[in-house]
């Protein structure tokens, strides 16, 4: 009976579904799975580092206290003498160090950065920050392949140097141009290194993923332990359903 | 209840003497026997059986939760979003609480839709049980009415910009409409009246309305006694000694141990979603609302929570001006309809079989396919708007409205089995 109703609902699927699958979808810019792993403290405390150094003065993070930096292996004096740049108390809120007069005389208040990596998600962010490149057309002189017309310049161009976008027409093995379905030539872009930094390709990707990785973590800090209480509840829970199956069938036995 | 002589307790052992004295004062031990120990349900109930009973469950979780989220919750549209935040950083074990609650939002939808699929599998609003599925049908409006008062709290983009295009629909309404969108807010956009108010409908109002109606559809269902998979009454076919019916089991102890394992099993989904993946990628948080609510900034895709795409694609999907009246107009009145057409559904069917294993192809064919369109719409819900969708989305409105419209005349015309004497396994 249920087979039979299962097998109906699949031919009317199979049958409903097909315009669905032919509408096809908004071309979006493909996004690079972000290397990071939250358990990971050293990482989590570069990037801490980081994040402060660099992103704080312009943008807060106003929903994390700088004492929950306890959470990934740093002393509350560590915290205090070396990233508390924004407030006095390490219990406070980690708040932009510019002025809120500052920012709008200069560029109108940055975002709050507290949850940005829950809203953008981290494969965003690590494609964004490897992502800048030099743009004369824009105003800050930058511009960004997964945020066009980015409205922040590139804070850590000086660790990864200047870069410049390179488009190129896809060839096939005879050289020949490609083109996609619709008759457009098929292009690809590249960046290409005018000013090195002064750090390495490798060494840059190490610093924006201990970056994308703390702003992970930032967002939400009791993402490890939630998943360590998670795996104690399901097995509570597994053996609760083993149990209560056990008795439904012990008492069900003299129901024909 | 009948006038016997009550009986002292004694099963209760050292508990005998307090019960006795409450029983002769309250109607103790006669509710738990007609509504547990002498409430006989069939004993065919299957798998679809299990999801009134993790309703009930959910609305409890949810009643829960919500008093310790109101305990640290701010309603006051310059402080909301960071309290939610604060009581998922800063409150112990606020985060846990919390993604209960919004799992349990989400999961008390999947267990009411599942509900009402059993009772659309099996004839379960068909005479005697009108009323109960009329109650049923209100408690499905109220929750979605808790939805989505309960949806502006935590204050993010998709809070502000999904209330102000449900409250927008409203002004479409012919002449009154911009007033009463007005009234409705308190203010000419969402703010901080409209936060205040749907607070207030949301921790009090439709909670105290949606448990009178859940006592009201129990005590209907008990009046009347459950349907089953086969869609016959047990009770034509009673013991002559007893007059119990012959193929009913007392509720307790079968149904509730049962009911027992079924709460296990769901309790390990619900853990699996709120431990280890409790946006669930974005359906159940969407990630939009982890931006704080900006009334100067419009989101590009504004999407509802998933279980009101189906009805938010019918909405979208009229785009014609029929009369001169506003095809807007229109698309509310459609998913108005869509809604409230549920309530018809005892009285469109006229299946001489209730339950779907003694009703002919037809009627199988059309639940089927109106299943389909429902999800094809509801995934439509979660999309942008364009041309190709948009078509889809009408043919499902069509079909939508069709499995309802025709269901007078095809279930006549269907060619049924007989139905079986005695409950089947």
């Amino acid at each position: 009976m249920m087979n039979r109703m299962l097998a109906v609902l699949a031919c009317a699927s199979a049958f409903l579904s097909i315009p669905v699958g032919a509408l096809g979808s908004e071309a979006e810019v493909k996004l690079e799975p972000a290397p990071i792993d939250v358990r990971d403290a050293a990482s989590l405390q570069a990037g801490a580092r980081t994040f402060v150094n660099y992103c704080l003065n312009c943008h807060g993070a106003s929903l994390m206290r700088y004492n929950r930096l306890v959470d990934i292996g740093l002393t509350e004096q560590q915290i205090k003498d070396n990233l508390l740049f924004t407030a006095d108390k390490v219990g406070e809120m980690m708040n932009v160090a510019m002025t809120r007069k500052d920012a709008a005389d200069w560029f109108g208040p940055a975002p709050d950065l507290s949850l940005i990596a829950r809203s953008r998600g981290p494969d965003w962010l690590w494609t964004y920050f490897r992502g800048f490149y030099r743009d004369p057309k824009s105003a800050t002189g930058w511009n960004n392949t997964v945020f066009a017309g980015v409205g922040m310049p590139h804070v850590l161009w000086q660790l990864q140097g200047d870069r410049v976008l390179r488009e190129e027409t896809v060839k096939d093995s005879a050289g020949r141009e490609v083109k996609d379905s619709h008759g457009n030539v098929s292009k690809t872009v590249r960046f290409e290194t005018v000013r090195p930094g002064t750090l390495s390709p490798v060494e840059y990707d190490t610093v924006v993923r201990d970056l994308v990785n703390y702003m992970t973590w930032m967002a939400e800090p009791n993402q490890v332990l939630r998943k360590q209480v998670g795996i104690w509840v399901i097995f509570v829970l597994r053996i609760l359903v083993s149990l209560s199956y056990a008795l439904y069938k012990e008492l069900w036995k003299d129901v024909h | 209840m009948a006038a016997t002589e009550k009986q002292p307790i004694t099963f209760a052992g050292p508990f005998n003497g307090i019960l006795t004295w409450v029983d002769e004062r309250f109607p103790l031990m006669a509710t738990l026997k007609s509504h547990l120990t002498e409430y006989y349900a069939p004993k065919n109930f299957n798998f679809w059986y299990y999801f009134g009973s993790l309703a009930l469950l959910v609305f409890v979780l949810q009643i829960l939760t919500g008093i310790f989220l109101t305990m640290n919750y701010k309603p006051d549209a310059s402080l909301a979003f960071a309290s939610v935040e604060y009581i998922m950083r800063d409150v112990s074990w606020g985060w846990l609480i919390r993604y209960m609650h919004s799992t349990g939002a989400s999961f008390f939808f999947v267990c009411v839709y599942l509900h009402m699929f059993r009772g659309l599998l099996y004839g379960s609003y068909r005479k005697p049980r009108e009323l109960l599925w009329i109650f049923g049908m209100l408690i499905f409006l109220c929750l979605m009415g808790e939805a989505f008062f309960g949806y502006l709290l935590p204050w993010g983009q998709m809070s502000y910009w999904g209330a102000q295009v449900i409250v927008n629909l409203f002004a479409a309404i012919p002449l009154v409409g911009e007033q009463l969108a007005i009234w409705i807010r308190g203010d000419y956009v969402i703010s901080d009246a409209t936060l205040n108010r749907f607070f207030a409908f949301h921790v009090i109002a439709l909670p105290l309305v949606l448990a009178g109606l859940v006592a009201a559809h129990l005590l209907a269902l008990h009046e009347v006694g459950s349907n089953n998979p086969d869609g016959i009454e047990i009770k034509n076919n009673k013991d002559p000694k007893t007059g119990i019916p012959l193929d009913g089991i007392p509720f307790h102890p079968y149904y509730t141990v049962k009911d027992i394992f079924g709460v296990a099993v769901f309790m390990l989904v619900f853990a699996i979603i709120v431990f280890f993946a409790p946006e669930l990628g974005g359906y159940f948080l969407e990630y939009n609302n982890f931006i704080a609510a900006d009334p100067l900034r419009t989101p590009q895709h504004i999407a509802p929570v998933w279980y009101f795409t189906p009805y938010y694609s019918i909405l979208r999907a009229n785009t014609v001006n029929f009369f001169w009246i506003d095809a807007k107009v229109w698309g509310v009145i459609a998913m108005g309809v869509s809604v409230m057409i549920f309530f018809l559904l005892p009285w469109l069917d006229r299946s001489p079989a209730k339950s779907i294993r003694y009703r002919g192809p037809i009627f199988k064919a059309a639940l089927a396919i109106f299943i389909v369109c429902f999800f094809i719409l509801g995934y439509l819900g979660t999309q942008g708007v364009s041309e190709g969708k948009t078509l889809v989305a009408q043919v499902c409105t069509i079909i939508y409205f069709l499995f309802f419209l025709l269901m007078p005349w095809y279930t006549r015309v269907d060619k049924c089995k007989p139905e079986p004497e005695r409950v089947t396994k």
